[in-house]
């Protein structure tokens, strides 16, 4: 989570989301068995509160509990974890939470709610040499109390309606008070949690194995033995596995090769969860860099993009899929169809775009338009989605050259501005507008915003929003604010990310979800074996 | 690597009749270069299709006869780009290979006249560039030269290919310089008071033209290599530039099961190229200088 | 002998000194670190405070100057330092990679001179007949395809013809060696035939030039038997040139690993290198970059010393 703002809570458990496939499980599930699944990376540490990426997720998360839940089957409603129940004071200012007793950490001991406040305050309030990456969203608290063994109370200085989906963070892994205290640097180098598998060896460059908790929390879970990650630098690879049996899945993501060719070598042996993801690649422009200063150029570039074509025609190749404005189709607060058509460059009439695109550059004095398009040196979709707008483009005229770089100098570039137009990327484990609007807020009111521009309709909306208690008024300036951000095109999406999961048939017990980082501890997980 | 040379005096023969006549191999090799060359030139009037033209109509179609060597996950047409990619390839390949073989050639010449320190110095720091696995040091110098273009390529790329080759060549032609530097007419020239630039230009150059030009035409078969390599690591030549290497690349290695002529084609052309300039590069040696070791 | 010993001893300082200079300023003249790619992953928002924390942990807010004397430092007393990206030591990254990598260096390397040394010969006896041709054309065709697309249709037609595909993990040699070999074979073919093509070539020409001495070249008119008679006492003074390529070879078959590595998702040292050049793990780099560059130092050194052993003529100044 990034930032924090009041808005109704109840509003997030309401959004109710669709998925694609796999209703839930009737069988009773088996005991036993090792799941193995692939992962493209290793994880850059084995501290929860430092890192952000799946590569630690997937092999990781299952050794660890946190606080709350987003529960799987009802995305995005939040359950407990740890917590038993809670409850919020009516002037939002005091969470209390129940945690569940007889909660054993891996080394026999009992956690206790010191050990959640310890947590709570290396997060919030990270010792010397401590990186946590996730401090700010819980800024807002003033002291974390502990009346009894199994009770947390949180004190905040003002209401905070992103509090209940921050202690859901898929990041904030309880740990052990008694360890951090001795070194807070312990879960850097050790694993020790409470969830349902425990920490049996990683051996670097090759595979990750955790082995069942008997003493988990939850009676009767988990049902598998042990699990396996196996680290495989290449999808390639990884398809290769699945198909040879190796593997029983990956859980970031198949792309619809991978897909095809899974699905027709193995027939009914595997099966396919689909979800549009909480992810996204988006268009930058430097608005320092001429004449992207000019909204009407960046307007014109997003005009030219044949979204709803290119989306038929790239979710063949590339993980790509849905066509929709700031917020991922699907979810309550995204764009409507009808709200989309009024938006530039997301109109399925392709004809009217590119004549209004015509239009606007020559209106803004620009013929033979030449720049650069920055990419990031990642295949997928990072690759297919340039090559899909420069040809775009091409067809109007436009010459883009391409130029991917190495991640290090990717993100040097964008953050310097030493760009011109450049392939960016928003993905996160909500859909929270207060979190997906933040790539778009005037760049001294946001890190991650490589526009260099400066627009205070757009941040006053974004409090607007934030701030307001009725639903239908936060409806109101959400499409408020996504007509002004594409309008102006600072930052436009282009496609929406699509997650395809193919798995083993006999892995049972999980859910796609539309972020690839949440409903990762495995504990439901069983193989039908 | 330990090189012997031994200064051959040039043979005199009708040059191409008596190359070709007397190196078959050398000269098929000759032939298949040629026959790329002109394709990579009129590659705007051989080619069937733009290379870039992307055509979600026909993505994955087998070779037929629209596609004679089918289409790429784009649609794009795999011939054209082959063709193209032969642009690619044989602009890297010659540029890089001139740099680096020309750049070695007269650190090797001069390092061999001026001798002592200086000869010294120099062959510390060629010492430190062999030390380097080619394809290690290419990839250090493509991540940290910044990009800059030239017609359409990265010089960085060239560079990093031409920057490994330069004290290979530099090896060998300061030997063949070392040799030559003994000969009595350059002492003459010495006596005579004549300029360093002009000896060296003057009467050493021309003399080890044979080492440089088969050193040449065999690194052009390694700086396809590399660009290939590189391009596959996805540091080198970016899309949708048609590239041999880049064509092994991203949607390739994902949909080679299903459309293996994506990855077949392409492969074969490196292969063929890199074969050609080898059998030329063997040929002129032994025509030139046979015992030349490279 | 002896002072030649230690002089050549002495001229590998400057040149290791050389390579760890290069590699370190290589490396960091180009803006960026490995801080942002570490805590950014896919989306997340730092603080510049947070980074420059970072950065100060991994001791990268350091001048250029201090960083190297650290580095250097920690050479000397044989520390490789700790890795960026995972924050282990760099020795046990390496460690664990080496074994693969060696093994599959090491079987490239037989297949390499099982294939060379009989074509070799056969090529230099029958100079210039359809044999020499047939192998003068398999050798440079070696010298052509690249391993990695070697690889990649060996995979390919394993799959289309047995449906098979090589394992993924691996399995050390003692644990399963069926296994272990039928893991390794692949990539040891892929990079062995280049390996073989340079080693056949060397074979051919320097048993030529040692027929072309006039004690040989009687024997030779004589028929084929007699020609592999005089063969294998060519061979004995023709095959120091043929170690000394196979020896460098192997030093260059590290390097040649990068890509081949990628495409059979081997975890060895050219992976290794490849993604800690992707992350911008300095540290990783450097060592790897001094381990193979010692590497090869080390082997042209035994293979000068060899020189200098088996003949005396051999005069150094």
């Amino acid at each position: 989570m990034r930032m924090k703002h009041g808005y109704p809570i109840a509003l997030a458990l309401l959004a109710a989301f669709a998925l694609t496939s796999a209703t839930a499980e009737a069988q009773t599930p088996k005991k036993g068995g090792t799941l193995k699944f692939a992962v493209l990376d290793e994880p850059p540490s084995y501290d929860c509160h430092r890192v952000s990426t799946f590569a630690f997720i997937h092999p990781v998360r299952p050794h660890y509990s946190t606080l709350l839940e987003f529960d799987p089957d009802k995305y995005p409603t939040i359950r407990g974890d740890l917590a038993q129940s809670w409850d919020i004071s009516k002037d939002g200012l005091t969470y209390t939470f129940k945690l569940r007793s007889g909660v054993k950490f891996h080394d026999g001991s009992a956690l206790t709610s010191a050990d959640v406040k310890a947590t709570y305050e290396r997060i919030s309030n990270p010792p010397q040499g401590v990186v946590s990456l996730r401090k700010a969203s819980y800024g807002d608290i003033t002291s974390i109390e502990t009346p009894d063994a199994l009770t947390v109370v949180f004190k905040l200085r003002a209401p905070n309606a992103s509090m209940l989906a921050n202690f859901a963070s898929p990041w904030d892994c309880i740990y052990s008070a008694a360890k951090i205290k001795t070194d807070p640097k312990f879960p850097e180098k050790n694993v020790l949690g409470t969830g349902p598998f425990k920490f049996v060896e990683h051996v670097s460059g090759s595979h990750w194995v955790g082995e069942r908790f008997n003493d988990y929390f939850e009676p009767g879970k988990p049902y598998l033995d042990n699990y396996r990650a196996i680290f495989i630098k290449s999808s390639a690879a990884i398809v290769n596995a699945l198909q040879g049996g190796e593997i029983h899945t990956e859980f970031r993501g198949f792309t619809p090769a991978d897909r095809d060719k899974l699905v027709g070598a193995l027939g009914n042996k595997v099966v396919v969860q689909e979800s549009p993801w909480v992810c996204n690649l988006v268009l930058a422009f430097n608005t320092e860099k001429k004449p992207f200063d000019d909204a009407r150029v960046r307007r014109a570039l997003s005009l030219a993009l044949d979204r709803w074509k290119g989306s038929e025609a790239l979710s063949k190749i590339a993980i790509v899929k849905p066509v929709g404005g700031i917020l991922r189709p699907g979810y309550e607060l995204a764009a409507s169809p009808a709200d989309l058509e009024k938006i530039p460059g997301m109109s399925k009439n392709i004809e009217k775009s590119r004549a209004e695109a015509k239009r606007l550059l020559k209106e803004a004095g620009v013929s033979n338009l030449k720049f650069k398009l920055t990419n990031r040196n990642v295949p997928m979709p990072y690759t297919p989605v340039a090559v899909w707008m420069l040809d775009q483009w091409r067809q109007l005229g436009i010459t883009a050259e391409h130029e991917q770089l190495d991640s290090k100098l990717y993100f040097d570039a964008l953050r310097s501005g030493n760009y011109q137009a450049g392939v960016d990327f928003n993905c996160d484990h909500t859909d929270d507008p207060s979190l997906q609007f933040i790539k778009y807020l005037s760049s001294d009111k946001s890190t991650i915003n490589y526009g260099r521009y400066s627009d205070r309709t757009l941040d006053h909306l974004y409090e607007m929003q934030a701030r307001t208690t009725d639903p239908e008024q936060r409806k109101t300036f959400v499409r408020e604010f996504e007509f002004r951000a594409l309008s102006e095109a600072y930052t436009v999406p282009t496609i929406w990310y699509n997650r395809i999961i193919v798995h083993a048939a006999q892995m049972k017990g999980w859910k796609i979800t539309p972020s690839h980082y949440i409903n990762q501890d495995l504990a439901d997980v069983w193989l039908d074996q | 690597m330990a090189v012997t040379i031994t200064y051959a005096q040039p043979k005199r023969r009708h040059p191409v009749v008596a190359f070709v006549r007397t190196q078959p191999t050398g000269s098929a090799g000759l032939a298949i270069i040629v026959i790329m060359i002109a394709a990579a030139a009129f590659a705007d009037v051989v080619a069937p299709y733009d290379p870039v033209a992307v055509d979600f109509e026909s993505m994955l179609s087998a070779p037929a006869l629209a596609h004679p060597l089918g289409t790429d996950a784009f649609g794009r047409d795999v011939l054209s780009r082959v063709i193209y990619g032969a642009r690619t390839a044989l602009f890297v390949g010659f540029l890089a290979s001139f740099l680096g073989s020309s750049l070695g050639a007269v650190i090797g010449v001069a390092s061999a006249y001026f001798g002592g320190r200086i000869d010294m110095a120099v062959q510390g720091v060629m010492d430190v560039l062999l030390s380097f696995p080619i394809i290690v040091l290419a990839l250090a110098v493509v991540a940290v030269l910044p990009k800059a273009d030239l017609l359409g390529l990265d010089v960085n790329l060239v560079l990093a290919i031409a920057i490994p080759m330069v004290p290979r060549v530099e090896r060998v032609v300061r030997s063949s310089a070392l040799a030559i530097r003994e000969m009595p007419y350059i002492d003459a020239a010495r006596a005579a008071g004549y300029s360093h630039s002009r000896i060296i230009f003057r009467h050493i150059l021309p003399n080890i033209a044979a080492p440089y030009l088969i050193m040449l035409t065999a690194f052009v078969a390694q700086a396809i290599l590399l660009e290939a390599s590189l391009s596959f690591l996805g540091l080198g030549v970016n899309e949708p530039t048609p590239s041999w290497g880049l064509m092994l690349s991203g949607h390739a290695v994902d949909f080679y099961h299903a459309a293996p002529w994506m990855i077949v084609f392409p492969g074969l052309a490196i292969s063929l190229a890199v074969f050609a300039f080898n059998l030329f590069g063997d040929a002129l040696r032994d025509w030139l200088d046979p015992k030349l070791k490279i | 002998m002896l002072r030649y010993t230690v002089h050549r001893i002495l001229l590998m300082i400057p040149t290791l000194l050389g390579v760890a200079v290069l590699i370190f300023f290589l490396l960091r003249i180009m803006p960026g670190d490995i801080v942002e790619l570490k805590l950014l992953g896919e989306g997340a928002s730092v603080t510049p405070d947070v980074l420059a924390a970072e950065r100060a942990r991994l001791g990268l807010d350091k001048t250029l100057i201090w960083q190297f004397v650290d580095w250097m430092g920690g050479l000397f007393t044989g520390d490789l330092g700790v890795s960026m990206w995972t924050e282990r030591p760099v020795a046990h990254e390496i460690g664990i990679r080496l074994e693969l990598s060696l093994q599959v260096a090491i079987m490239a390397t037989i297949l390499a001179t099982a294939i060379a040394l009989p074509l070799g010969t056969l090529a230099a006896l029958f100079r210039d007949t359809w044999i020499d041709h047939t192998i003068r054309v398999f050798a440079i065709a070696g010298l052509a395809v690249p391993s990695f697309w070697l690889g990649m249709v060996l995979i390919l037609g394993l799959l289309l013809v047995f449906n098979w595909i090589p394992p993924l993990t691996f399995t050390p040699l003692y644990e399963d060696p069926w296994a272990n070999l039928s893991q390794l074979i692949w990539p040891a073919i892929a990079v062995g035939y280049r390996y073989s093509a340079v080693a056949t070539r060397m074979t051919r020409s320097s048993l030529l030039e040692v027929l072309k001495e006039d004690y040989i070249r009687t024997a030779r008119a004589k028929g084929v038997y007699e020609r592999l008679v005089v063969a294998r006492h060519a061979m004995r003074n023709a095959l120091l040139p043929v170690i000394t390529v196979i020896g460098l070879e192997f030093a260059f078959l590290i390097g040649g690993l990068v890509v081949t590595e990628q495409v059979f998702n081997l975890n060895g040292i050219g992976k290794l290198f490849v993604q800690a050049v992707a992350h911008g793990d300095y540290t990783l780099v450097q060592a790897l970059v001094m381990l193979v560059a010692s590497f090869f130092i080390i082997i042209n050194f035994v293979v000068d010393m060899l020189y200098a052993w088996l003949d005396p003529r051999i005069r150094y100044g």
